[in-house]
């Protein structure tokens, strides 16, 4: 398994990763063996409660976990044929912001306040394409206008401040496609933006990946956007990935207890129920994960073995599985 | 950005114009200068005499009136001692206080921001360490102290530097290192903990992920947005060093306004000591002045409007 070469159209393949966090006394499994893959062109969603993992996810993708503290200490990332993993630094800097690029969650503060926005997206132009003056420029031009940022020859020249919040979200956009990455990873860029401009910005980012063919990892909790953006969708809970499948199948047979509960957490247009369904509890402590499958003591359905042992993986046809004992019991 | 620098220089006369009421104030409610002036058991006459010369026979408002007015002239009234024009005095002592401010600003800035840099970047290694111990030691350390054990050391036993006294460059560099020492210790604190601040924010992890190297992330991208409190505390240490320096210009035989200061406080010399003031004030707004304008230029954010 380990070094199968990636035939078919595999972007990336990551497999076994875990992530822990090393405190005083204490260590922190944020990602604690997560595999999946993502195809070329395909959109796959990364769905959870706060806390569940996603965004130490992605950055262990981009290997940009927080120094000093956290640390990728096993598992395999593999991006075509080559594993990120096995990587100087110096050649990990080539991937990021060329090959892969990342939206963050907040527009507010992922733009540095020092420079001008111009400058902040000719950076990669420079950096990984190698173009400099009136090519580089031109190139910047080209991205802001295709994020639909009006008159970008005045916004060139303007600081970040001067910008609105979609608007900021858009230039990070900008910032992230101008190289034409194969993979782009938007981890919750929607959540600090008001509905409206949320649905532009959807739209948007949905229309440039099928124009240009990106792959897109989407960070959300919000199971309304994965169905809106993404073609596959991975659950994840206290680190690991609880359950994964093709959005459609996922949306009408939910197998994972905790898929099932986040789903009807989603609020319904014209739903007649009163009160939004809420999970019950709280997500885990990582530093104290329960034995056993740690979603137990909130899942309506929990057995004994459930408190013992965790559930293997149980295929569900394709590449889609499911980590619950109820299914794996049932078969 | 004119319409702002014309705002501002016209708040800074007005502090200037506060300072001096104040200083004239002041001179005048500690006591009759005239009595100070005049030798004891003197009588009346001589009294009579120097208050007429000192222009203190004419109604109060007559005398604010020609204070401000030979104060815009920069007239600033002759040294009872010697009797040679205040202006002439604080000007020829001038150059030798600023340019060891500037020399201390230079060592503490020297010190501080790689110490601070570093120590903010390899948080918790053996450089930060380093750094911490130097901020301790500079902020226990008074400067009447450290500059003497300094003089000893590098003066007396090794015989390195001149102990004393204005002359070539190596005599700046004890009083410079003395004067820098003590505001090294805060300097170092500020960087190091506004660029960890900064290292931790959204927009230094998108430049890293942008595949910037390090040294452009930490450089371009942190070291402008963590140098703006450095920034205004540098403009208050350089402030404070017109004053700083009275203890360190004594300890070192310095000829500047502060060894002026102590001497013209030491012989009553009113007019001195009212010049003295007036420039330690005058250099404080000043420097508002240059931080505030140049805050603009840095950060972006800062609009010219009032």
């Amino acid at each position: 398994m380990v070094n199968r070469t990636i035939e078919d159209d595999t972007l990336l393949r990551v497999e076994g990763l875990k992530t822990y966090f090393f405190q005083r006394n204490a260590v922190l499994k944020a990602v604690d063996g997560v595999s999946f893959t993502v195809a070329q062109g395909e959109a796959v969603g990364l769905v959870g409660e706060s806390g569940s993992g996603k965004t130490m996810t992605c950055l262990s993708l981009m290997r940009l976990v927080p120094q000093p503290g956290a640390r990728i200490v096993e598992g395999e990332i593999w991006f075509k044929n080559e594993n990120l993993l096995d990587l100087t630094e110096h050649e990990m800097r080539a991937y990021r912001g060329h090959r892969m690029a990342i939206i963050m969650q907040d527009p507010q503060t992922s733009l540095n306040p020092v420079y001008t926005v111009g400058e902040q997206v000719a950076e990669p132009v420079r950096l990984h394409l190698k173009e400099r003056g009136q090519q580089a420029m031109a190139r910047v031009l080209d991205s802001l206008r295709s994020v639909r940022i009006p008159r970008p020859e005045l916004r060139l020249g303007q600081y970040p401040h001067q910008f609105s919040g979609g608007m900021r979200q858009r230039v990070v956009a900008a910032m992230g496609l101008t190289t034409e990455p194969e993979l782009l990873i938007a981890d919750e860029p929607t959540t600090s933006l008001d509905v409206t401009i949320q649905a532009q910005f959807l739209r948007l980012i949905r229309e440039l990946q099928q124009e240009s063919g990106t792959s897109v990892i989407w960070v959300t909790h919000d199971l309304g956007i994965v169905a809106q953006m993404c073609d596959r969708v991975n659950v994840m809970y206290a680190g690991r990935i609880v359950e994964s499948g093709r959005v459609r199948q996922i949306y009408k047979e939910p197998q994972h207890p905790y898929t099932r509960a986040l789903l009807d957490s989603v609020p319904l247009m014209g739903a007649r129920r009163e009160k939004l369904y809420q999970i019950e509890g709280q997500p885990p402590d990582l530093r104290s994960i329960p034995e056993g499958c740690p979603f137990w003591p909130r899942c309506p359905d929990a057995m004994d073995k459930c408190k013992e042992q965790y559930p293997p993986r149980t295929s569900l046809g394709g590449e889609d599985f499911v980590h619950c004992w109820l299914t794996e019991e049932g078969r | 950005m004119v319409k702002y620098i014309g705002f501002r220089i016209f708040q800074a006369l007005l502090g200037l114009w506060f300072i001096a009421t104040l200083v004239f104030i002041l001179s005048r409610s500690i006591g009759d200068p005239a009595e100070v002036f005049t030798a004891r058991n003197s009588g009346v006459d001589a009294r009579e005499i120097m208050a007429a010369k000192l222009g203190l026979d004419r109604p109060v408002h007559e005398q604010y009136l020609k204070f401000l007015g030979q104060l815009v002239r920069l007239d600033l009234g002759d040294s009872v001692s010697n009797g040679i024009p205040v202006t002439q005095i604080l000007v020829e002592r001038m150059p030798a206080t600023f340019t060891l401010g500037l020399v201390a600003l230079i060592f503490a800035l020297a010190l501080s921001l790689p110490l601070g840099i570093l120590g903010a970047v390899y948080r918790d290694s053996a450089i930060d360490w380093i750094a911490k111990v130097l901020a301790f030691l500079g902020q226990s350390m008074p400067p009447f102290w450290s500059g003497i054990m300094l003089i000893i050391l590098f003066a007396v036993v090794w015989e390195m530097l001149p102990p004393a006294g204005k002359g070539g460059w190596q005599s700046y560099i004890l009083p410079g290192f003395t004067l820098g020492w003590g505001v090294m210790a805060g300097m170092v604190r500020l960087v190091r903990s506004s660029m960890m601040d900064v290292l931790d924010s959204d927009y230094v992890a998108m430049a890293r992920a942008k595949g910037l190297p390090e040294a452009v992330v930490i450089g371009k991208h942190a070291l402008r947005n963590a140098l703006l409190p450095v920034l205004t505390y540098s403009s208050l240490v350089l402030g404070a060093f017109m004053n700083g320096s009275v203890v360190v210009e004594q300890v070192f035989a310095w000829p500047g306004i502060g060894t002026s200061a102590v001497q013209s406080v030491v012989r009553r010399d009113f007019p001195v000591i009212q010049g003295v003031v007036i420039v330690f004030g005058s250099f404080f707004i000043l420097i508002n002045l240059l931080v505030d304008i140049m805050y603009a230029v840095i950060d972006p954010r800062i609009k010219y409007t009032n």
